[in-house]
């Protein structure tokens, strides 16, 4: 038997200025959750695949003289079966668990978070919200990642409760991978731009849909001379957002509540590098097209948009797309799947790019060894194997 | 709504809007599993605190781990840990105790009783 491989423990996180506090048993919490998630993945899920190959596969193979063809044939067939169906109902537990211990956690400190927020915000000409900016129905039509509130509820005047709770327990979700201020993937974006593209300066940076700003920070650090603006619907988050990245230093982003298909407000060609993270597969078969066209009006030529994204499902057997697409239909995030069966070249043409300029890259972010620890000494190379790898689509304007 | 009206507790465990998928073919028995995993969470957490006492109390020299582990407990505290568990037992598995007390279906319905209070 191999000893039990040490997770990192949720403590690790670094406290920003308006992080939120936790208790012994608080932090407890949220590792014992970390620690199920993993125990989830590692350990129960596999079995789900054998339940498939060794059951419902040839079941289905006997019943229709074919294998499935879909994810969706294969969800109808695995649905009934019950290892299936006790994977699933406990993960979809243990989300639920894990927003019922971050709200709890941040409701019990709200007052004092919400002053620390105010007195980062107050009178900031980087922080603009806009009464008038309606929640698009790809936000609001239901509460995205079962994270109730979603991004954009408040609660009272002036509330962060969403945008804390999300902060807290990203940590809970990926153990830890995306390092201490949970911006791996707006490092790795830097990190690829600096190896691939050193030459590349931006002076105007957009990041669409910045929630909290964990990857729209890190590029503004990347690129401290130029001038960052992210945008969302989200107030709480956007408010949160901008508190947090003041606590770290950070001055040059302005944050904007406003909704990306048209940003009127901004000119043609003003934008070098237009990102997103994690991103298009929380919009809509309307949004998503005016967003990429808003896009195409805003960035230069010669500039670059590129977008940190799951890999698309073309070319990917059937059960390894069913198991992607569990979250479309359990966790709350409906437009997942049809976002992933996208000819994204053919929706870059559509907006009015040459779809063929279009390139896919891994971008890796370092191991941040305040989690993970420091690299055995002697050790060759790359941190491959442990370092994390975000996929990424993206192209230059031409 | 002011920040001092709010409902915390219920606040913290609010559903998320959208249907909730149930998985299991009955779905008392998911909402039984759901219990049943956030008990487990809270004794992991009662664990890991009793781990951090066991800590505070060897740094201050006041026992050592080996204390607790090699602690063996005298007539009278035997007794009242039996009885102790006897009881979280008997709390715990207090439905099939009394699923039990009327397996033969013994105890009168509802109708039966009225039958007898309503005949005059
Ligand atoms: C999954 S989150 C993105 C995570 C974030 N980029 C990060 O790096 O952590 C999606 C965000 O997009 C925002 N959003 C969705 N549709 C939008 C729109 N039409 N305009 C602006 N923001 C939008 C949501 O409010 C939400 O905060």
């Amino acid at each position: 038997m191999t000893a039990a491989k040490t997770l990192p423990s949720w403590d690790v996180l670094t406290k920003h200025g308006v992080f939120p506090e936790a208790n012994h048993d608080e932090v407890a919490r949220l590792n014992f959750l970390t620690h199920l998630n993993v125990h989830l993945s590692a350990s129960i899920l596999p079995g789900v695949k054998t339940a498939f190959d060794t059951q419902v596969k040839p079941e289905f193979e006997k019943e229709h003289g074919r294998e499935p063809e879909s994810r969706h044939e294969v969800r109808n067939a695995m649905l009934k079966h019950p290892y299936f169906q006790t994977w699933s109902a406990l993960r979809r537990n243990t989300m639920e668990m894990r927003q019922q211990a971050g709200r709890a956690q941040v409701l019990r400190q709200i007052e004092n978070l919400v002053e620390k927020v105010d007195g980062y915000n107050q009178g900031a000409e980087s922080l603009i919200l806009d009464d008038s900016v309606q929640i698009p129905n790809n936000v609001g039509s239901v509460d995205i990642h079962c994270q109730p509130g979603c991004y954009y509820t408040e609660y009272f005047e002036n509330d962060v409760t969403v945008a804390a709770s999300y902060d807290l327990g990203l940590f809970v979700t990926t153990a830890g991978l995306l390092g201490t201020l949970s911006d791996g993937g707006g490092k790795a974006v830097g990190n690829w731009l600096q190896d691939n593209h050193p030459e590349f300066m931006p002076k105007r940076i957009l990041d669409i849909g910045c929630t909290i700003g964990h990857n729209a920070v890190p590029l503004a650090q990347a690129f401290p001379d130029a001038e960052v603006i992210a945008v969302d619907v989200a107030r709480p988050s956007l408010r949160y957002a901008h508190a947090r990245a003041k606590s770290m230093g950070v001055n040059n982003i302005t944050f904007i509540q406003a909704n990306a298909e048209t940003l009127s407000q901004f000119e043609d060609q003003s934008f070098d590098l237009i990102t997103t993270a994690m991103f298009w597969h929380e919009t809509s078969h309307s949004v998503m097209p005016n967003i990429l066209k808003t896009i195409n009006r805003l960035l230069k030529t010669d500039g670059l948009t590129l977008h940190l994204e799951q890999p698309q499902y073309h070319g990917m057997g059937v059960y390894e797309q069913f198991i992607r697409d569990w979250d479309t239909y359990f966790n709350n995030e409906p437009y997942w799947g049809p976002m992933h069966e996208l000819d994204l070249k053919q929706s870059l043409n559509d907006a009015g790019f040459n779809g063929d300029d279009m390139f896919e890259t891994g971008v890796v972010s370092s191991v941040d060894e305040k989690i993970f620890g420091k690299r055995e000494a002697g050790d060759a190379g790359e941190d491959y194997g442990r370092a994390p790898v975000w996929n990424a689509f993206g192209l230059w304007k031409r | 709504m002011k920040m001092a009206d709010i409902n915390k507790l219920d606040l913290a465990g609010t559903k998320a809007k959208g249907q909730r998928p149930y998985f299991m073919n009955d779905k008392q028995t998911e909402q039984v599993m759901s219990i049943t995993m956030a008990l487990a969470m809270e004794l992991s957490v009662t664990r890991e605190r009793v781990s951090t006492l066991e800590c505070l109390l060897e740094e201050k020299g006041i026992l050592t781990r080996e204390e607790v582990e090699n602690y063996s407990p005298d007539k009278e505290e035997v007794a009242r840990r039996s009885a102790s568990t006897q009881e979280y037992l008997a709390r715990i598995l207090r439905i099939l105790q009394q699923d039990k007390e009327q397996i033969d279906g013994s105890d009168p319905s509802v109708e039966d009783i009225q039958d007898i209070l309503t005949k005059s």
